[in-house]
């Protein structure tokens, strides 16, 4: 309930910013030499000569069909673009996500539990350097050093030239090349999307490894700890039973915020691999004012963003049944 | 002088001389604890290297001319060498002397977005966080809004209505960031509101002016100057994220994002074009991050959001 209304709120804002600052649509899109009736017929065709809060009305009820508009650009449903595009972002973030939960969180598991070891050190200029290089920076930097460099990873797009495209199943190369059994396309589409998936995680990677390395740390040094030790419970046991559960929470919980971020990360990747996903149509249609596109783009990363964080909400209730009990009562 | 001294003197000035004894003290105490870290001491030092260099930028760099349109084709692509530190890019501009012209832009949307975004914010965070009810509802849930989008994203979105200029995009960053601040202040000013000492100043009559400025306010100073100084770092890997796009520094000027932009088009022949630039982006924003950790350690804030 509260997130749609974060997602009508996004919106109209999103339908103010697009509408009422400067920039007529209808003459971006046909151009300067245009005549006016043109532009008139085309205001017309598109809306726009309606109040403001019929075509918000209107705009509102073609998301409810699927129904985006058109985009200027390439004079195609904004929808079917997204749809298009979509998948390579969305597998882009995903592996990103995985980079975030696979290296950040035991990384800070080992950090908090060993504090002060050199671990912990390494995992400190981690958290800062992940936090302080800009994504683009650390794509760049990697395609000289990887692609340029070393010649080991491609520098660009998903796949190479000569490797066919598995048949679309799911969108996401990855999988399908896994699905049609081509193992030499599996291993093409993993090879491309090393790079851009590290560099979007970076920053992710350095926050839920100190996030993690605290909330041990914080775990650690509680009674019920303490008198699991003093019962003569194995370390062992006490780490995996007792430490493990209440310390993922807190990274759990900004996993949400983590996965926007790198959405945003997204937008600035996508255009140093040349990767064909949403972010770089949606960097297209900012730049050439191809307004109807950039509100669909801006909608879908608002939905994902409210799905993630519902889903993280859902999660952190099932690892932590404080949360459970709190939301019943 | 201290307390005792002045216990001959009258009330009122005998409480102004043991607040500032006492002011003294707590800098100097600070500041102990801030010169003991090495890391608050390392990330100040870099800050205040980039500061001091970006104000003096026409004066300690070897070709301030080049920080414009100028060209020079015959000194184009040179790699890096005793005169040309950084190298040169594809008009024959030494990239050194650009770097730290950069370093001004970068500065300046540091500041000039903080400077709008965090008074607007602060206010409305003690006001939602003190009056509470459907005031705070409604303000709160203006921020979520906002928060629903990647900065990265929001500031695109905005940016896109119009023509990108450098300060366009300072503006369209500053409409997004003050929901941090709204949030963090919330967050404080409703633990502090219910503190005797409020009470007591609200039982004696002040005005809700005076309370939220002169009661609740300075007990979120230290939280705000450590997200302030954090800020100021993921600001500028914003500002360098816009301009790498294209919507923020336009060419000619010089800033870090537009060169890293240009320069990676050559790569990895030209491999300084981008390398440099990207270094002193990362240098500075790990200096703030760096003094912001040392602050937060030193002024104890543990608040949420910081």
């Amino acid at each position: 309930m509260y997130s749609i209304l974060v997602l009508v709120g996004l919106s109209v804002l999103i339908f103010i910013i697009a509408r009422i600052l400067p920039g007529d649509p209808a003459r971006l899109a046909l151009g300067p030499f245009a005549s006016q009736e043109m532009v008139a017929r085309l205001r017309h065709r598109m809306g726009m000569d309606q109040p403001l809060y019929l075509q918000y009305v209107a705009y509102v009820g073609g998301i409810f069909h699927g129904d985006l508009g058109l985009s200027f650009q390439t004079r195609r449903s904004v929808s079917l673009d997204i749809a298009h595009y979509l998948p390579a972002t969305f597998e882009l973030v995903l592996v990103a996500i995985i980079w975030v939960l696979i290296i950040g969180v035991p990384f800070g598991v080992l950090a908090g539990r060993y504090k002060d070891s050199w671990l912990d050190n390494i995992s400190r200029v981690v958290a800062f350097v992940g936090v302080a290089v800009p994504p683009f920076v650390v794509g760049l930097i990697g395609q000289l050093i990887f692609s340029y460099g070393l010649g080991i990873l491609p520098t660009t797009g998903r796949l190479s030239l000569l490797t066919p495209m598995p048949p679309a199943r799911t969108g996401l190369l990855i999988l399908d090349s896994l699905i049609a059994g081509n193992f030499s396309a599996f291993g093409d589409a993993l090879s491309h999307i090393l790079l851009p998936s590290l560099a979007i995680a970076m920053t992710g990677i350095g926050q839920i490894t100190r996030l993690t390395r605290g909330s041990v740390s914080d775990v650690l040094g509680k009674d019920y700890i303490e008198a699991a030790r003093a019962f003569g419970i194995p370390n062992r046991y006490v780490t995996f039973k007792y430490m493990l559960k209440p310390s993922f929470i807190p990274p759990l919980t900004i996993l949400g915020l983590t996965f926007a971020s790198e959405l945003g990360n997204a937008f600035l990747v996508e255009q140093v691999f040349s990767w064909p996903g949403m972010a770089k149509y949606g960097i297209q249609a900012i730049l050439r004012k191809d307004f109807n596109a950039v509100m669909g783009v801006i909608l879908i990363i608002g939905l994902a963003f409210v799905a993630v964080n519902f889903i993280v909400d859902v999660l952190a209730g099932y690892v932590d049944p404080r949360i459970r009990i709190q939301e019943e009562s | 002088m201290t307390a005792d001294e002045s216990t001959f003197s009258s009330v009122g000035s005998e409480i102004t001389v043991t607040r500032w004894a006492s002011f003294k003290d707590q800098v100097g105490r600070s500041w102990y604890r801030f010169s003991r870290n090495p890391i608050s001491l390392a990330g100040g030092s870099m800050v205040l290297l980039v500061i001091v260099l970006a104000i003096l930028a026409p004066y300690v760099t070897p070709y301030p001319r080049h920080a414009g349109s100028f060209t020079d084709f015959l000194s184009a692509f040179q790699p890096p060498s005793q005169s040309h530190w950084f190298g040169t890019d594809e008009v024959g501009r030494d990239v050194f002397t650009r770097v730290i012209f950069g370093y001004r832009v970068s500065l300046m949307m540091a500041a000039v977005v903080l400077g709008i975004s965090v008074p607007f914010g602060i206010f409305l965070g003690l006001v939602a966080g003190y009056f509470g009810g459907w005031i705070e509802t409604i303000i709160m849930r203006v921020t979520d809004i906002f928060l629903a989008l990647p900065p990265l994203v929001m500031a695109l979105a905005i940016c896109s209505a119009f023509t990108p200029t450098i300060e366009k995009a300072m503006l369209a960053v500053a409409a997004i960031w003050w929901t941090w601040h709204c949030r963090l202040i919330n967050s404080i000013t409703r633990s502090i509101k219910t503190e005797e000492f409020v009470q007591a100043s609200q039982v004696i009559g002040s005005s809700h002016l005076r309370i939220l400025f002169k009661d609740i306010l300075p007990n979120c100073a230290s939280a705000i100057m450590v997200k302030i100084t954090l800020d100021a770092g993921f600001v500028i890997l914003v500002g360098a994220g816009l301009s790498f796009l294209g919507l923020g520094v336009q060419p000619p000027k010089p800033g870090l994002g537009t060169m890293i932009s240009y320069g990676s088009q050559h790569l990895p022949m030209k491999w300084w074009l981008t390398v440099f630039p990207s270094f002193a982006i990362f240098f500075l924003i790990l200096g703030f991050n760096l003094l912001g950790d040392g602050l937060r350690d030193m002024l104890d804030v543990e608040a949420e959001g910081v």
